[in-house]
């Protein structure tokens, strides 16, 4: 074991032949995908290629272009060779929906510090703003205009989704944030419940939402002409929006901004007494949160292509919690990592074990009892999952690093603009 | 209108009494342990459940071995109960050493503490889940019924304009064994020694180490008794209810915390307060709301109710009715 | 530049599960004949357990009882069950794997309306049929699509057949509802309701009730108040049991009547002796009424080990008829394995087909035309209740 690490590291010291051997795990593992096309082994290998180039020392414009083309070109079109092509690219839509909430959440948990257990409020809320009126429902209490809306006005809803939804954060935020600490954690559940109960009962006096039955028969979008129905299509429209939420993400995170979550969460006091404005800088982080939720929920909308109040219930809130905890708070690679692994674990691990388990105990007899299998196991694997890394690696799996400062820089910078300061003093 | 609201006052009462009581010694729990960690353990509702899945199990195995009909009811309750909150009590024990010490230890932040907290309530969930499954293939268990003989309440021949009210055997033992529990935790924490420790670790957890007090055994001793009353309030549920699920703790542990919070956090006489004061208001709103608001709102929204009660103390009086504001230091 | 030690350690947890997981999907054809899978959806876990798993083992055993016929032929048929778990998103990922397994040609399923309606929009893009033993709803069939088809009736038939013995035959006038706030049972509730009104009865009251809760009173004690003549309840069995028995511990003694979510062996357990003098309609037929039935049940308790279910038939005919549907297109495509555009008209073509509780022909929208509901009442604290009447369209 040893002797494998060092040669790991021999082979990592050099720039090269970490490039080489990173392209011939690309190229050996699409061909596995192509040759076995119907293995979820293979496309999980070749998935996990984006977590070596994370780590490969490569520059980052080069990492990001070829994170790119692996997501959207090299993996869609390997699979598609394969049955299961719309299965891996459903898993790949939810893994970039999750993904773009999980680092919603990650703003208000792992950023600023406020643990926010209703997240999955403003994910109903973006979904139910396009439900509403991309189908016939809106006709029903609106006095003017056609529905349904046309799929081309998805893209608006996508904008609108990310609206209202950071509307909604706000609307929460200003009540909310005159509580602290562990009060906040029980009053965004309770708001999480309200929505979810109201969203399920507003059919009447006014039939809003349509209620317990749902919204059904939701237009598809259509992008010039052609309609988006399938899990193929939507892989890139859940990629497109993921990466603007990365980029912002990360544009956000070393901002003047982000620098003042992150204070607000390590002292508020200290923060406040240094000049931050609390309840701004809060509201920004539930704000920004928010949309990012909102935004996907218009894609979830579409994509499932019905909606009803049953998929916004508290134990999403803390599924969209495990991936953040997972993958380490405050870190946005880490936070990627938690949602593709939790979304991956539950949509494809268990239920292949589970079916798995059954069909031994079909084939050999073997008796298995239906209690025991994986699938429903969920909450117990979630929970120890929490437990575990809540305890003994609180950072989570990839740790969040914080940026190092050129301290050089800074003092020659700093000196230059005392120099300004004295010599333009007189001035005012 | 009115009149309608008012014959059903009696019979909404008692509901809302039979209820509220449950949230009290559930909020108790809540309560204990807030006052002295300043946590909300999260898994106090799921401790509530395993209380009453623990009761309901001896009751089964009592009714295999004949004693259901053999003893009177009343001491095959007390047997069941007693054990439930032990094993609850060691189970509460048990939680704290192995999800909340080492953070305590560690020095770690609270958000950290009320993650491990959702992580045990899960975990709990899913094992009583599981067990429950395996042994009867359903996890909705329904317990032998004792204590089910109807009382009337006859309150129409007392005042005309109320209508009569009938309850079940089950709700005079709920009632009795909660008061029971109520006045001598009272008592306990405030006559003994033990519970003059647990006020001090409350109040300054260094200062009162200083004091010679063993801060961990203290918190322990408290969980214990948190525990093993959110247990025992489990088996009372059992009885009164009859038929349990892995999922009752959770929304019921919310309603309970909300009760705490209605009282002021870490105020024990408050949580009793909070908890049958939110049971009758839950119990109005759901037989009141659509006469009161003419069908536009049914009973489905007493729970959101519920919730806004929570967030409007928590945001105007966040100390509770009941409770002391406390600034926050740096 | 060293590695982290984390990379390697995932890797080796993720080949791992994925090695198992590949030796789950990797079951290809065996002993030389061609598979062929009908795929089943219904919630195997959560608190409809009871009737999800009553559909899987019946169309386990319809698959079963044909087996050899299906083997004459070349083809090995076998059922690929999945849990729905009674969630939408579950069952839109669980389709997407039916609809990627080229062995799949049809299913049965599922139980709830709110998981089948986005799901057969998966089924409809990849020709899937999908023959439904249990979802009532309206819109399940109004959509139009050609791959969905139901052997059950329609809530707008089974609400106002409620209404009708309700009204007509129990005579009752003032009618309080109840229902869940689920899509089930406000469905099912909604159209009893209007159905009741349009025949004269007063609605004194029309209330929700939230799904896992435990503690009925408020809303029974408002019912009770107002002295209705019946209480409709729509829902499920957990929270339909406890508020038969709350009811009645509050005094009411008139009938309380729901619908077929309420045709379990757990409603009699969880109610106990209150389940006396509750009436539900059912869209499926009393089993052990017919000859066949009998037959069925007692190869149904010989193989599982345990009571039908009212569900336990009509997934056994859903099985069936696909498989007949099936039979069929593979005689029209000259004894090979047909494609599922062919099975998917094959099986909306079945024509009276005779099965152990109901006889099936489709309609244009894919719902059976001889769906009938049945209309029972516990006598006794025991399941199954007797049958009372039996309505036709």
């Amino acid at each position: 074991m040893t002797s494998l690490g060092a040669l790991f590291n021999k082979i990592a010291e050099s720039k090269r032949n970490q490039i080489i051997l990173f392209i011939a795990y690309v190229l050996v593992t699409g061909l596995g995908l192509i040759l076995l096309p119907d293995s979820t082994v293979a496309f999980l290998l070749l998935l996990f290629s984006i977590l070596i180039l994370y780590y490969i020392d490569f520059n980052l414009k080069a990492k990001w272009i070829t994170g790119l083309v692996i997501l959207a070109v090299i993996v869609p079109f390997i699979s598609s060779f394969s049955g299961s092509y719309q299965t891996y690219m459903e898993v790949g839509t939810l893994v970039g929906i999750y993904c773009a909430m999980a680092l919603g959440l990650n703003i208000v948990v792992g950023f600023a510090g406020l643990l926010d257990l209703g997240f999955i409020a403003f994910f109903a809320v973006g979904a139910y703003s396009y439900a509403i009126f991309a189908s016939g429902q809106a006709a029903k209490f609106m006095p003017f205009g056609h529905y349904p809306l046309p799929g081309g006005t998805f893209w608006i809803f996508i904008l609108i989704g990310a609206f209202v939804a950071a509307l909604f954060g706000i609307i929460l935020g200003v009540p909310v944030l005159r509580v602290r600490g562990d009060y906040l954690a029980i009053v965004t559940l309770g708001f999480g419940e309200i929505i979810r109960i109201l969203l399920n009962n507003m059919d009447h006096p006014i039939n809003i939402t349509n209620g317990s039955m749902g919204i059904a028969s939701i237009t598809p979008p259509n992008f010039f002409g052609i309609s988006i129905g399938s899990s193929s299509q939507f892989y890139y429209i859940a990629l497109c929006i993921f990466l603007v939420v990365i980029y912002i993400v990360r544009k956000l995170e070393n901002s003047k901004l982000g620098r003042a979550w992150k204070a607000v969460r390590d002292n508020e006091i200290a923060a406040q007494a240094m000049g931050i404005p609390l309840v701004k800088t809060k509201l920004a982080a539930f704000a920004i949160g928010a949309s990012f939720s909102g935004m996907m929920g218009v894609v979830f909308a579409a994509k499932q292509m019905f909606v009803d109040a049953t998929s916004f219930t508290y134990l999403e809130s803390t599924i969209v919690l495990v991936m953040v905890i997972l993958g380490g708070m405050g870190s946005v690679p880490g936070v990627i990592l938690g949602a593709a692994v939790v979304i991956i674990l539950r949509t494809q691990v268990l239920t292949n074990i589970s079916n798995w388990l059954s069909s031994l105990s079909a084939t050999y007899g073997i008796p298995i009892p239906p209690a025991l299998s994986p699938e429903k196991m969920q909450l117990l694997i979630f929970g120890l999952l929490l437990i575990i890394f809540a305890l003994y690696r609180t950072q989570g799996l990839i740790p969040h690093k914080n940026r190092k400062v050129d301290v050089a820089r800074l003092e020659r910078e700093s000196a230059e603009l005392a120099h300004k300061a004295s010599s333009g003093g007189a001035d005012s | 209108m009115l009149a309608h609201i008012i014959q059903n006052l009696p019979q909404v009462l008692i509901d809302g009494l039979t209820l509220g009581v449950v949230y009290a010694v559930v909020a108790i729990g809540y309560t204990m342990v807030y006052g002295i960690l300043e946590l909300i353990n999260f898994a106090h509702g799921d401790v509530f459940m395993t209380g009453s899945f623990i009761g309901a199990t001896v009751l089964f195995l009592f009714m295999g071995m004949g004693f259901l009909t053999a003893l009177p009811a009343l001491i095959v309750f007390l047997i069941v109960i007693i054990i439930a909150g032990i094993a609850t009590g060691l189970l509460g024990v048990g939680i704290e050493r192995v999800a909340y010490r080492p953070l305590r230890r560690k020095n770690a932040p609270k958000l950290i503490a009320l993650i491990t907290s959702i992580g045990i309530s899960f975990v709990l969930e899913d094992s009583v889940r599981f067990i429950a499954e395996l042994k009867t293939g359903n996890y909705i268990v329904t317990a032998p019924s004792i204590f089910n003989h109807r009382f009337t309440l006859s309150a129409h021949d007392w005042f005309p304009f109320f209508n009569n009210a009938t309850f079940q055997g089950s709700f005079i033992l709920v009632l009795a064994v909660t008061v029971v529990m109520l006045v001598s935790l009272d008592l306990f924490v405030n006559k003994t020694k033990w519970g003059m420790a647990m006020r001090a670790v409350a109040q300054d957890r260094d200062t009162a180490s200083l004091m010679t007090i063993n801060v961990n055994r203290v918190i322990s001793v408290t969980f214990f008794i948190g525990s093993a009353l959110g247990g025992a309030t489990g088996v009372l549920f059992m009885i009164q209810y009859g038929t349990i699920d892995p999922y009752i703790g959770f929304i019921l542990g919310i309603k309970a915390f909300t009760a705490a919070v209605l009282g002021g956090i870490g105020n024990i006489r408050g949580a009793m307060f909070g908890g049958v004061m939110l049971g009758l208001l839950e119990m109005f709103a759901a037989a009141n709301l659509s006469i009161i608001t003419h069908g536009a709102m049914g009973a489905e929204y007493k729970d959101v109710f519920a919730f806004i009660i929570l967030i409007l103390v928590l945001i105007f009086k966040p100390e509770g009715l009941f409770g002391k504001a406390v600034v926050e230091k740096v | 530049m060293k590695l982290k030690k984390m990379v390697p350690l995932a890797a080796a947890v993720i080949i791992v599960l994925g090695l198992i997981s590949g030796c789950a999907s990797n079951s290809g054809s065996s002993g030389g004949k061609e598979v062929i899978e009908i795929g089943s959806q219904s919630p195997l876990s959560g608190s409809s357990a009871t009737l999800g798993d009553a559909i899987r083992l019946g169309a386990q055993l319809a698959i079963e009882d044909q087996k050899a016929a299906f083997e004459k032929k070349g083809f090995t048929i076998k059922l690929k069950d999945l849990d729905d778990q009674g969630d939408p998103k579950k069952g839109v990922a669980n389709a997407q794997i039916l609809a990627s397994d080229k062995n799949v040609l049809a299913l049965v399923g599922h139980l709830n309306s709110g998981v089948a309606i986005p799901s057969s929009e998966v089924y409809e893009k990849n020709n899937l049929a999908m023959v439904s033993p249990a979802t009532t709803a309206t819109v399940v069939t109004d959509r139009g699509l050609k791959s969905v088809n139901r052997i059950c009736a329609r809530d707008d038939f089974q609400g106002p057949a409620g209404a009708n013995f309700a009204v007509k035959t129990l005579k009752a006038k003032k009618i309080f509802v109840i229902q869940d706030k689920t899509a089930y049972g406000s469905g099912l509730a909604e159209q009893f309701r209007d159905q009741a009104k349009k025949l004269g009865a007063e609605i004194v009251g029309y209330e929700g009730i939230t799904v896992g809760e435990k503690d009925f009173s408020g809303v029974l004690s408002q019912a009770v108040a107002k002295k209705p003549d019946l209480i409709y309840f729509g829902g499920v069995y957990a929270e339909g049991g406890l508020i038969i028995k709350q009811a009645r511990q509050k005094g009411f003694n008139g009938p309380i009547m729901g619908g077929d979510g309420l045709d379990s062996s757990s409603t009699v357990q969880i109610a106990g002796d209150a389940v006396k003098g509750v009436y539900l309609t059912s869209v499926a037929g009393d089993v052990t009424k017919t000859e066949k039935g009998q037959e069925f049940a007692k190869k149904y308790k010989d193989k599982f080990g345990k009571n039908v279910e009212s569900y336990s038939a009509y997934g056994y005919d859903s099985a069936a008829v696909i498989l007949k549907g099936l039979m069929n297109a593979i005689n029209d495509n000259d004894g090979k394995k047909p494609s599922r555009e062919q099975v998917e008209k094959a099986i909306r073509a079945v024509k009276d087909y005779d099965g152990v509780t109901t006889k099936v022909s489709f309609n244009d929208k894919g719902d059976n035309t001889y769906a009938k509901v049945y209309i029972y009442n516990f006598e006794q604290a025991k399941y199954p209740p007797v049958q009372k009447a039996e309505i036709s369209q």
